[in-house]
This record gives structure tokens, sequence and C-alpha cells, in this order.
């Protein structure tokens, strides 16, 4: 049978705001463990919360980034369950009134542009850190992620592969990190997804039952985790069994999902209104000021690339896939005073391979964009050759020297006097008769024979154009 | 000295007839020699309080007194006060020493009262005797077999028996009103959102509101004047100027209409009750007011809509006393769920797991719709009646309960009997509105509060009401004798 898989995602993105969503304690990582708490994250009694309105502003940014509705009133609701790293024995959500709701994004998988719908996106705070391993016989408990504050993302069931399913992470991890309301510090736990996974016969309407797939916090586990899920489900159906609803957990290690438990152990939330906090409205100037601030996303972006670089669809597509990356490329362009193209290829080509042999990021690479610039200049202007050009590469990659200083020092300056390119041509035809004459009596193929010795006596500077220019008028 | 208002406590600190030092002193002798009948306090400060009289009687010098400066009050154990326990009533809180003071203690600290301590209450204000408190019961001053009533027990039978001259109480369902009837002294409940919930540890969140309780209507008027104002750490408290309530008390109140609700003078009211009523009425109507018969008509079912509400939310309210991070652990757990249950299970008494328990269920899937969502439209219903009424009338005024102070033991084994002894004051928690009880007599020795209920806000014009009427009797100023 022909199965055909169906994915929905839930993406937890960590607000980028300085403080906490309902207390004014710090929210930067790393710190000494209950550090960053306060009385209002422990859940001392008779705290209350307040809302800090930067991650309205936030949430308000996303809704407008996907073309999404953002309520005019919106609603905090506890989630009740016990937990020890659960203060309050509550976390503060949003229930069934959202602060965002029905917007969409689109992806582009294997040269096809699909559009993802999401149902909605509301405000909640994280809970603390159970820490099991430090403390023999013992859990530990860390309160400082406690009431950090969380844009839950919800998408439709609308995506057929684990590709599609990375690809829609991807662009939302772009769209928080264009609108700088995420770090997107994936290691971190900033953002990360819980994957809905299931399964159906193709061409059947009805949804199969299905497993969702907790805290997958790389884009690497959400592809391994799917397509483990999905083969795990065709199995079991293919064998006559059923789905069990549930929660499970990916295990890196061991590339497998785990039951972690069934519907039927599932918690009752007790969803109710917070009475501590009063509905969240939110004005329509409000959300025009924020409309006014919204940077240049990433589509956008694509398309003015295309226009103003004259690039690819393809091109554009990688290019402007983090903020960063488009920004590196951009000033790239813009100090080499280059072909955009020719700037293009060094960007995705050389550059890209080098960051990723070196597992560094756009923003962490050793060579900046004046720097590559100023080497795509000598290639413009004909100082090096292409080829000449990759041997600098690696010397701007090793050392923090221009590409002018390593191409003086290893005198590899092309030699584009005709003079001198004659000169050595003249040697080579004294010295090698018997060719010359095989040559002119119509065996052509000799020609890349004159090639190669002028390379080789030039140790490859020639202008390789000129070269050739002047050998066929001298073996002629 | 003891039987002395505020006010007059104020004029004589400011005319140097005493000190604070002084007056501090002679309320911590008559606490040692009283209380141990009474058990009002869960905790005596004597230390803070003599150092915050000394801080007061320099600000008396100086001449830079408020009217509260060296006053001495006593705070219910339900608010968070820095470096004291602060229990709430409970043994889950009993090692509970609160690192932050709640808004209210700040204000009236800073207003200069002298806290002596903290007040016994119901436990987690859950109960309308004072008798779940883990500290044991409060007596009632007027006679030491009876209830003081509750929540805030402990609140009224110490200005009662004139332990303290002001106290703070918090009201959920009637928990000021209903002890101030009990106890023979006046409190008022003030407007949902007027006074800031910061460190007031949480019984139902939408219905809590913090008031004072004293003498009379007109030191009511001065602790409320430094508790009340917005209070940017509650979410819940309201942005609006501030109102002098102590102003403009004496005034007339020639042409205030009184709306008299048949709901609150039907079947289950005691005729003395009753009796005593009609005749304070009167009084104020002598003073100028006129009287109305009016009709709440959902008032039947405020008592089933607040005991869906007010469980709801101490449900999740009371989540977080699970013995992880503070107050009461079970001894040597075996795992985590042993841990919960047993820290849970041995550190709520009876009455609060029962409402925890009926708040879960009321909350469970399945039952949200029919009991939840239902109990926050009859709350429109009777807010509803209450926005109509008050298109007619300026306050109403009928019981604060329908009887007097009751026996120990004779309703803490029905839950029902006990919760019918709030069945007039609920509704005005469900609405938000501000309410107050004042004394208008005695009942077999035991005295009799009426309640005065106002629109938004209205809390000047209950006070100024009150206190026109405290001019022209005398209930207020009797006192036990003990």
């Amino acid at each position: 049978m022909q199965w055909e898989t169906v994915i929905g995602l839930e993406i937890h993105a960590q607000l980028a705001t300085k403080s906490k969503i309902f207390s004014g304690a710090a929210t930067l990582y790393g710190a000494e463990p209950n550090t960053q708490a306060c009385a209002i994250d422990l859940g001392l009694p008779g705290v209350l919360p307040v809302l800090n309105q930067e991650a309205v502003k936030m949430a308000v940014k996303f809704g407008l980034a996907i073309g999404a509705t953002v309520s005019p009133r919106s609603v905090f609701a506890r989630k009740n369950y016990f937990y020890p790293d659960l203060p309050k024995g509550y976390q503060i959500s949003q229930f069934d009134l959202p602060v965002v709701s029905t917007g969409e994004t689109t992806i582009v998988v294997d040269g096809e542009v699909k559009v993802i719908g999401i149902t909605r996106a509301h405000l909640e705070e994280d809970a603390g850190k159970s820490l099991h391993e430090d403390f023999e016989g013992h859990t530990g408990i860390d309160l400082n992620r406690a009431g950090t504050p969380l844009l839950e993302i919800v998408s439709e069931p609308d995506m057929r592969s684990a590709k599609e399913a990375v690809a829609y992470m991807k662009k939302v991890h772009a769209l928080v990190r264009y609108l700088e309301i995420c770090d997107g510090n994936m290691q971190e736990g900033s953002f990360r997804c819980d994957a809905n996974v299931s399964i159906r016969p193709k061409g059947q309407e009805k949804f199969g039952t299905r497993a969702e797939i907790k805290n997958l916090n790389s884009f690497r586990f959400v592809e391994k985790a799917i397509n483990y899920e999905v083969l795990r489900q065709i199995e079991i159906l293919e064998n006559g069994g059923t789905i069990v609803q549930e929660t499970r957990l990916y295990d890196a290690n061991k590339d497998e999902t785990r039951s972690m438990r069934s519907k039927e152990e599932a918690n009752d939330y007790r969803y109710f209104p917070d009475p501590d906090l009063l509905p969240l409205e939110i004005a329509a100037d409000f959300i025009e000021s924020i409309r006014t601030q919204l940077p240049e996303l990433p589509d956008q972006k694509k398309l003015r690339f295309k226009a103003q670089y004259g690039l690819t669809d393809y091109d554009a597509e990688v290019l402007t896939a983090t903020r960063e990356l488009a920004s590196y490329f951009e000033q790239v362009a813009l100090l080499s005073g280059s072909d955009p193209k020719l700037c293009a290829n060094w960007v995705m080509g050389d550059l890209a391979a080098a960051l990723n042999k070196a597992s560094l990021e756009i923003e962490e690479s050793p060579v900046d964009p004046q720097r590559l610039a100023g080497l795509i200049q000598r290639i413009a202007d004909d100082t090096i050759s292409g080829k000449i050009a990759k041997q600098v590469f690696e010397g701007l990659w090793a050392s923090l020297e221009s590409a002018d200083a390593i191409i003086y020092r290893e005198g590899l300056r092309q030699i584009t006097d005709t003079g001198a390119i004659e000169a050595i041509i003249d040697a080579i035809i004294a010295e090698n008769p018997a060719q010359v004459e095989g040559y002119r009596s119509g065996k052509d193929k000799l020609f890349g024979f004159f090639v190669g010795q002028a390379m080789k006596a030039t140790e490859g500077k020639a202008n390789p154009a000129q070269l050739n220019e002047l050998l066929k008028k001298k073996l002629s | 000295m003891h039987d002395k208002t505020i006010r007059e406590l104020s004029d004589g600190l400011k005319s140097k007839a005493f000190s604070s030092l002084e007056l501090t002193e002679s309320f911590l002798k008559r606490i040692e020699r009283l209380d141990p009948s009474i058990n009002a306090f869960i905790t005596v400060t004597p230390e803070r309080a003599l150092k915050a009289a000394k801080a007061a009687d320099v600000a008396l010098e100086k001449g830079a007194a408020g009217p509260l400066t060296g006053i001495p009050i006593a705070q219910k154990d339900i608010f968070c006060t820095e470096g004291v326990r602060s229990s709430c009533g409970s043994k889950m809180l009993d090692q509970f020493i609160s690192p932050y003071n709640a808004t209210v203690v700040d204000r009236l600290n800073a207003a200069g009262t002298v806290m002596l301590g903290k007040l016994n209450m119901d436990e987690f204000a859950m109960g309308s005797s004072n008798e779940t408190s883990f500290y044991g019961p409060v007596k009632n001053p007027w006679n030491l077999e009876t209830v003081p009533g509750g929540s805030s027990g402990g609140s009224a039978a110490a200005v009662a028996a004139r332990l303290v001259p002001g106290a703070t109480g918090t009201d959920t369902g009637g928990s000021i009103r209903q002890p101030a009837a009990f106890c023979g002294i006046t409190g008022i409940k003030p407007t949902y959102g007027l006074v800031s919930r910061w460190g007031m540890i949480a019984f139902a969140s939408s219905l809590d509101q913090a008031g004072p309780m004293a003498k009379t209507a007109e030191d009511c008027a001065l602790l409320l004047e430094a508790m009340a104002g917005f209070d940017p750490k509650d979410s819940t408290s309201l942005e609006r100027p501030k109102e002098t309530y102590s102003q403009g008390l004496d005034e007339s109140i020639e042409g205030l209409r009184i709306g008299l609700p048949q709901e609150f003078f039907g079947e289950g009211l005691d005729p003395d009750i009753h009796q005593a009523i009609q005749a304070a009425i009167g009084e104020i109507e002598k003073l100028g007011a006129t009287v109305k018969a009016i009709s709440l008509p959902h008032m039947h079912l405020s008592g089933p809509a607040y005991y869906v509400v007010a469980p709801a939310e101490c449900s999740s309210n009371l989540a977080r006393l699970d013995g992880v991070r503070y107050g009461y652990r079970a001894e040597n757990p075996k795992d985590l769920k042993d841990l919960y249950m047993r820290s849970r299970g041995e550190g709520f008494g009876a009455e609060v797991k029962r409402r925890i328990l009926i708040g879960t269920y009321a909350l469970s899937a399945g039952y949200y719709d029919a009991y939840y969502i239902k109990a926050q439209k009859i709350r429109r219903l009777i807010s509803d009646d209450f926005k109509k009424a008050f298109e007619e009338v300026d306050v109403i005024m009928g019981p604060t309960s329908p009887s007097v102070a009751f026996q120990f033991g004779e309703k803490s084994q029905d839950p029902i009997a006990m919760y019918l002894s709030d069945i007039y004051t609920i509704a005005v928690n469900l609405a938000g509105l501000p309410g107050m009880s004042v004394p208008v007599g005695f009942s077999k020795g035991l005295p009799i509060g009426m309640q005065i209920i106002g629109n938004y806000f209205s809390e000047q014009r209950l006070l100024h009401v009150a206190h026109r009427y405290q001019g022209v009797t005398d209930w207020h100023q009797q006192s036990p004798t003990l």
C-alpha cells in the first residue's frame, strides 16, 4: 500500500526579552542555578504575575509576519499539573483565545513552493529544569528558566514528509531571527519543537491516529525522528496493528522513538482563565505601530535580491535563508562593487564549504565581508585567475591578511604583459621544434601542450585568455 | 485607653498625652493578659513593635506624623510580612517566614502604624467560624463558647477584645463582614481591585479583597486611606485617583436612597436580627434617608456559584504548596508521588482538602462547562441585578449574617449549614462590589451586624452613612467584659 505521511509541528520559540514574561528576573542563559529566579518565579505564597509588554510586542510581530490575525482580546489560562520544576503547580499559557491565529508561510522543497498553515501562536511561560545527573539519589531543581517567555507556534497538519517539516521549521527559525524575537539557539533550547506524526493510505481523507514526538531540538533530529516514526507506524499498520495515540520521545543515540505516555495516562490540565491576569487587549494602533517597525522578511528579501542583483531563484533563496547570510552577501556585493553573481558564487561556494567544514556559522566566519570583497575585486580586474583565487582564499582563511597582501607576498599577480608572455612563447617554440612542426601540419591537439608549457613556465600566472591569443598568433 | 478609637489615639499621640511606645506597651500587655483565652494572635511581635513605636515617636516629635503614625495594629496572617512567620492559619506554612512584605503591609508600615503581630484565621481563609485554623479556634470575646466568625475571626476578636485598635482582614465571601458582625465591630470589604493583593496569600483570586476592621467607620476610613491605591505588582489593581475616605464624614446624608432587597429578609433570618436591622434603618431614615423595597432576583444562586468559583480557583492557587520548595514536607518520602500526597495530605486540614477536591472536580474535563462556565454566567446575572438596583438606590442594606455567633461545633460537622452563614455576603464578592458591616444591636448578648452594600468605588459613601449612623447610636462603643 502507498502511505501518505501527515505532520504538524508545535514550535516553542523562546522570546528574546530581557526579563521574564511575568516577573522582572533576567532571562540570560547559563547562570548559576536558581540565581535568576525571583519570588514570582519561585511561586512563593502571595505573589502575582504582571505581563511583560515586550513579549506581547514580539508575539504581535510574529503574527504580522505570517499574515495572521492578532486578536484584539486574548486570555491567559492556567494549565494545571504537578511537577517539581513547575513552581506554581500550573503553567500560565493561552488556551482557547490565543494572541495570534490563522496565519501561513511558504516553504520550498525540491523546487516546489508550498504553503503551510499556522493555526495559532500563543504566549506562555517556560518551566524550570530538573537536574537528574549531578545529585546522587536526588533530583536538583533549577528555576532560572521558569517564567521565560515562549511563543508556541502551532502549524496545521500540512506537511507530508520529514523534509517538508524540516523546511518549515527552518523557515520559522529564519523568521523569528529576522524579527529578532528569538535567538534561535537550538542547543540552549531556545528553539525546539514537538512533531505530530501520522500516516494514512494515499488518497484517504481521514487522518490516521497520531503520535506526538516531544522536544526535538535540532533540524537533524526532526528529520530522523519523523522518518523513524513513519517507518514504525507503517510497519505496525502493515502487520495489521493499530496506532496508539501517545506521546513519544526521540532517542538520538539509538535513533528511535519510544513511548512516554498514552492518551489514557495524559493529564487533565483543568484549563481555566487565570484570575490574576486580566484579558490581554491589544489596541489597533499598537498593532499598526509594530507593523511599521517590521524588518524586511525573508520572502521580501528574496524578491529584492532577484530584482536588485539579478540572482537566480535558487541563489536568492539560499542567500536569504538567514538574516546574517543575507547581510554578509550584501556587504560583499557592496564593498567589491563587482558582479553580484560572482559574489554569490563565492559566498555560497568556497566560503560556505569552508564554514561547513569548520562547523562555523556565517557570523563566525574568519573571513569578513571586507576581505572576501578584496579577493573578488582582484578576480574581477584580472589581477588573479579564478584558480589562483582559491589559493588566495586559503590564505585569507588562515590569516588576517588582505587578498592584496597575499597576492603581493606570494607573487601571485597574473602576467598580463604581452611582451613578457611573447618572450616565454618564443622560448618554448625555440625549444620544441618538433611539436611546432606537428601543430603546423594539422595536429591541433598539440595546442594544449604549448599552453601547459607556458603555464608551467609562469607558475600558472599567465592570463589564460591572453596566452591563448598570443600562442595562436605565434604558431600560425 | 484601649476603648479609644484610632482617631482619638491619634489625637492623643499628637497632643503628647502619651507616646506610641507607651501605647504599644499597653496593648502588648493586654494581649499577654487576655489573648490566651481568646487566641486571636498566631504570632505576637513585641520586639518589632517596640522598635516601630520608637521610630513613630521620633516622627511625632519631628512633626512628620500622619493620622496613623504610632497607632498599633495587627495583620491577618494571610499577609506576607518580611522576616515574620506568615502561616495563613495552616500547618502547611507553619514554618514559612516570608522574604517580602505584602503591599498592604508596606503601605501600613509607611503610614507609621506599629504592627503588634499576626492574627489567627481559618486555614487559608476557608471557613466562617475560625474553627479550621491549625492554631486552634479564636473565641468570641462576647461569649467564649461561641465562634468569632471567619475567616478574619482573629482580626474581629482582637478589635472587639480591645487587644488592638485596628486590624486588617480579607474577604472572599464575607470574611471581613461576617466576623465583624459576630464580634460587634465595623469592617469594610472594598471594591475588587481597590486594595492590592500582592503578598496576600490567595484563596480565590477573583474574589479576594483586603479591607480594614476597627471599632468605627471613621477608623476604617483612616486605615483604608493607607491601604488603598493602585499597585503595579497586581494586574487586577485599578489605576484611579486616590480618595480621602476620612474627609466629609460628618456631612448630611439627606436624600440618601436605601434599597431593601426582599431576598435579604426572607426565611432563615433570625427575627431578632430582622428587628435590629429595621430599627437601624429607622435611625438612618431619621437622618434624611428614604427607603425603597427592591429585588435581587438571582440572589439565591450566589451560594451555588460561589462554591464552584472559589473552590476552583483555590484548587489551583494551593497547588504551589507541594512540599518541594517551602512549607510543610512529609518525612522520608519514598518517591515524588509520595512526597506530594503525604505533604499535602498531612499539611492541609479537612476543609481545605474538601474545597480543593470540589474545585478540582469542577474544573475537570467534561464538567468545566456545566460548573465553572455556568457559575461565571451566574456571576454576570448577579452583577446585573445589582447594576439594576443601583439605578434606583444609592446603597443596599440588610443583615450581614442570618444568625448571631453560633456555638463551637454547632456547624463544623455540617459544611452546608456553615456555608449558609455567608448567604448575604457572597453575592457582593461575586459582583466585586464594596460592602461593610456595622454593629446595630444585640441578641442574647451577642452582637448583630448590618450590611451596607454600595456601587463600585462607593467606599466613601458607605463609610459616610455608617459614620452618621454611629454618630446617633452607641452599639459600636459597647465592649465585652473580659
